[in-house]
């Protein structure tokens, strides 16, 4: 079973906390892997939140590639940062030849451009670059968005940490909200596009269980918009989901887990808004979920959530400081990064509830 | 003494051929008298004995008139192999064996000069089907951990109307940031994804239907399984439509538009309205065909409820004046919705062929939202009367059909928005949970059946030809009769608690299924579930070989 994790802070956290926080979850994974998506960043990146960074592990010749196709699409690099990494024999990391991270700022013919236009420009820039990057193996670009860096890779979580020098916390590459998995699926070949966390357009989504409808999800998602390809892993299904009920129909956070979720028809049969979820369930069959999971995800704004499936069957636990909140799935995790909490207030959500976090850490609870 | 001529009708010619052992016989005559097509009859047989009496042989005869049950030698009142006699013989003395060697195909078309006419089934193939070389091969374990059958609570049901892309649901959001509606969308009715199958009350006795739609309320009103059943074409009792059990009732319209009538008129008087409006364009058993209900079975009631006199009534195999689909969407479908104040879904039966599909896409494209289901109809399934020629020959296997169907939807994203209804040889094997299963996995929203309706009700018919006299209105288990003394054979209540027995094991078994895979609700599309061991079969339906 995956073990998964989200800080969100007031503060700036370095990511050393997220990898203390998967390590003392160690047993519920493989050593497959390390991946986490940090955003609301600080340290180098912080003047620079409204500009996209691209987060690309590749081969020389992807990085040339890259660069090229960015430059004569019009974006201009302002910042590039290559952790220094650690190279010493003997770890067990499948590391790539470069890690860059790199802003841009927006080509000139977008100066005037609306929000909207940018972001489809950043998304289409970054599935060209995939899918020029394909062919043999020269690089995987993880995300191309304003304040967000996105490192995924293969190996042993601990030895991926000492690679990228992520044990000693520094000021330079921190974040206010970090999510983190320390596995690589199971259910599929190992492939770096499918470690979790997933992101899409400001969206971020990780989960702790398997997808029994990923067939269904997959095979309608398909078709539903353009970002959402790959589906390396049955989770991703969860990530467009997000994203189409959130952004591209416009609806609340609350209602995600109406589709995901959907309530039993005995229940709808009892509320006020009956008409409306049935609504629900009948045009988004294709994205329900049925198998045991817990979702750990992040909105543009910012906003950490967590849900879970309808028969609790995975276990989530929120702790909470007064600057601090931590989303583990066990609570050895969130006592290694948050020891003097007072652990009477952590949070044991529900099935069928949804848990927000919100920007000043406020919590909300949706029972649904 | 009878002379027989080689060119007679003898036994040996018919399908079936009857067991008589003269010595348990005790000549009750409970045989002939429950034999409804007459295919026995009691005879007086000139017996020669030869005997000798005396120390030495001294043979002499004596002629003894002896009574005996014989078989009747007509390609008219032939034996069907229904096995009534059997069953009513209490020494078993008579019964019938099946005749390998028959002529029947080719007598009966000589000496009646006209097509060979029966109901039932299919009888040519029965062979093992597609769905039985399906399994479900992908069973939850530690990490997706299977469900209880027993414990757990399923969501099993599915909808029967047009469904909208979310986007264009009639729904904003209010200054409370809740979605609230915004218009009105196509009627959508959530039901139980087994839909007792269109069977007419001309084509049934009305015993039997009775038995049926007292199944249907029972199912709903006690057993909270929201079971519909189709009317099947030719109205329905005026008592019912005026009822409120008429909400599990889909009304049915046909190319003969029989019982429209009645409906028509009763709508004023309605409480409740119908389930749902089937507009059957073609029925799988016989593709092509229209309705035929022979005359010996348009009794009184039926002559009432229609309008017609006692006549073979034959609907057309077109609904006459529509020539496309585009058509039909505008004129049948926009006119019963009408006439139901956009109340009630109104789906489409067809019967599966090579063209489905693009009947299927063009009804997916309709701009008017529509139509509220795509009822596909395959080969195996039963009928009441039909020509032999059709019934055997014609017609297409519903398995790979749906599939295509659902395929196409998902090709172009709009997989659920005509909710997909199979039927045809579905429970053939007996295990109706299987079958449905195995289909929602591959794309169907629900399946219907008729047939095995029938068999829960004392259907002694099979694939392998026996009984299938659907069509003679003799049916001897006076399920398919109008016939007073068949008819009566069959006790309603029983009839209604098998069907509710039986459904009730069914949905026990449709959760048995769902449970491991982890589902609660419904796997509509869920095609990774199964596997087949023949390439041929997991390639056209694009699942899992295994071997
Ligand atoms: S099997 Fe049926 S049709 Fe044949 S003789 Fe017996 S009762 Fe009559
Ligand atoms: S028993 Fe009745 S319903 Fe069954 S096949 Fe014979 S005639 Fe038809």
């Amino acid at each position: 079973m995956c073990r998964i994790g989200a800080i969100k802070s007031l503060n700036y956290v370095h990511p050393s906390q997220a990898l203390l926080l998967m390590q003392s979850q160690q047993k519920g994974h493989d050593n497959s892997g390390f991946a986490m998506v940090m955003q609301d960043l600080g340290g180098i990146f912080e003047g620079y939140k409204h500009l996209p960074t691209l987060s690309l592990a590749c081969t020389d010749e992807g990085l040339k590639l890259a660069e090229d196709m960015l430059h004569a699409a019009g974006f201009q690099r302002v910042l590039q940062w290559v952790p220094e990494t650690n190279p010493q024999p003997g770890l067990d990391i499948n590391a790539m030849p470069n890690y860059v991270f790199e802003t841009f700022d927006y080509p000139k013919a977008y100066k005037h451009a609306t929000q909207q236009e940018k972001e489809e420009l950043l998304l289409n820039m970054r599935l060209k670059l995939r899918a020029a990057l394909e062919d043999d193996d020269m690089g995987f670009v993880y995300s191309f968005w304003p304040d967000v860096v996105t490192l995924k890779e293969i190996g042993d979580p601990r030895d991926i940490g000492t690679y990228f020098n992520l044990w000693q916390p520094d000021k330079k590459f921190t974040a206010r909200v970090i999510t983190a998995q320390c596995r690589q699926n199971t259910n599929y070949d190992i492939v770096r596009y499918a470690a979790h966390p997933f992101f899409l357009q400001g969206y971020t989504a990780l989960a702790n269980g398997e997808n029994t409808f990923y067939q269904k999800n997959k095979e309608f998602q398909r078709k539903l918009h353009h970002g959402y390809i790959g589906f390396e892993s049955d989770s991703q299904c969860f990530l467009y989901t997000l994203h189409y009920v959130h952004r591209q129909l416009g609806w609340p956070l609350s209602y995600y887990k109406h589709v995901i979720t959907p309530l039993p028809f005995e229940t709808i049969e009892r509320r006020d808004d009956k008409e409306q979820m049935l609504a629900i369930r009948q045009s988004l069959s294709h994205l329900e979920i049925n198998g045991p999971n817990t979702i750990i995800g992040v909105l543009p704004d910012g906003t950490l959530f967590t849900c879970c499936d309808a028969k609790k069957l995975r276990p989530i636990v929120i702790g909470r400081s007064s600057d601090t909140v931590v989303f583990a799935s066990e609570v050895c995790g969130i006592n290694e990064v948050l020891p003097d909490r007072n652990w009477e207030t952590d949070i044991y959500p529900n099935e069928r509830e949804i848990v927000v976090i919100g920007n000043r850490l406020e919590v909300q609870r949706w029972k649904q | 003494m009878e002379t027989m001529k080689i060119h007679d009708v003898t036994p040996n010619d018919l399908p079936w051929k009857i067991r008589y052992d003269a010595s348990r016989c005790t000549l009750c005559g409970s045989c002939v008298a429950a034999c409804s097509f007459r295919a026995i009859e009691p005879k007086v047989e000139r017996r020669r004995m030869v005997f000798s009496e005396g120390d030495l042989p001294e043979p002499k005869q004596r002629f003894s008139a002896v009574p005996v049950i014989r078989q009747a030698h007509s390609v008219k009142n032939y034996c069907r192999g229904c096995g009534i006699c059997e069953k009513v013989c209490p020494n078993d003395a008579i019964g019938p064996v099946r005749n390998q060697d028959t002529r029947h195909p080719i007598v009966t078309r000589c000496l009646a000069g006209d097509s060979i006419k029966r109901g039932g089934r299919k009888n040519l193939e029965a062979t093992v089907r597609t769905l039985d070389k399906l399994r479900v091969g992908r069973i939850s374990q530690m990490t997706d951990p299977s469900l209880d059958a027993q414990r757990h609570t399923f969501d099993m049901l599915a909808p029967f109307g047009r469904i909208l892309p979310a986007g264009k649901l009639p729904l904003k959001i209010n200054e409370q940031g809740l979605l609230v509606s915004d218009g009105q969308a196509p009627p959508v009715r959530w039901i139980y994804p087994v839909v007792i199958g269109d069977m007419s009350i001309g084509a049934l006795s009305w015993r039997m239907w009775e038995g049926v739609a007292m199944a249907t309320a029972y199912l709903n009103e006690e057993c909270g399984l929201p079971v519909r059943m189709c009317s099947g074409e030719g109205g329905v009792p005026v008592r019912l439509l005026k009822s409120k059990y008429l909400k599990y009732m889909i009304l049915q319209i046909a190319s003969g538009h029989f019982g429209w009538n009645r409906i028509v008129k009763a709508m004023p008087y309605m409480t409740e309205d119908p389930a749902g409006v089937l507009i059957k364009i073609g029925q799988g058993a016989k593709p092509g065909d229209g309705g035929l209900l022979m005359a010996q079975k348009v009794a009184e009631h039926i002559q009432a409820i229609r309008g017609v006199p006692k006549a073979d009534l034959l609907s057309p195999p077109n609904h006459q004046g529509l020539y496309s689909i585009e058509e039909s969407v505008q004129k049948m479908f926009l006119s019963f919705n009408a006439a139901f104040k956009f109340r009630v879904p109104v789906a489409i039966k067809v019967a599966a062929s090579s063209t489905s599909v693009s009947v299927f896409n063009n009804l997916v494209r309709d701009p008017y939202n529509i139509v509220g289901g795509f009822f596909l109809d395959g080969i195996d399934g039963g009928t009441g009367a039909a020509h032999e020629v059709s019934l055997d020959h014609t017609g297409h296997p519903i398995v790979s059909k749906l599939r295509d169907c659902y395929l196409a939807a998902v090709a172009q994203g709009r997989q659920g928005q005509i909710p997909l209804w199979a039927a045809g040889g579905l429970g053939r094997t007996g295990d109706l949970a299987a079958d449905a299963f195995k289909m929602i996995a591959l794309g169907a929203n629900g399946v219907f059946t008729g047939r095995l309706i029938l068999q829960m009700a004392g259907c002694v018919g099979n694939d392998m030809g026996r009984c299938n006299a659907c069509n003679t209105g003799l049916c001897p288990a006076g399920i398919t009769t109008q016939e007073p003394a068949l008819a009566h054979r069959l006790d309603p209540e029983k009839v209604a608690q098998n069907i509710v027995n039986y459904f009730l094991a069914m949905d026990q078994e449709l959760k048995k299924l769902m449970a491991p895979i982890g589902n609660s609700s419904l796997p509509v599309g869920r095609s990774d579930a199964l596997v087949s061991t023949d390439r041929g079969v997991a390639e056209r339906l694009q699942i899992q070989y295994v071997c």
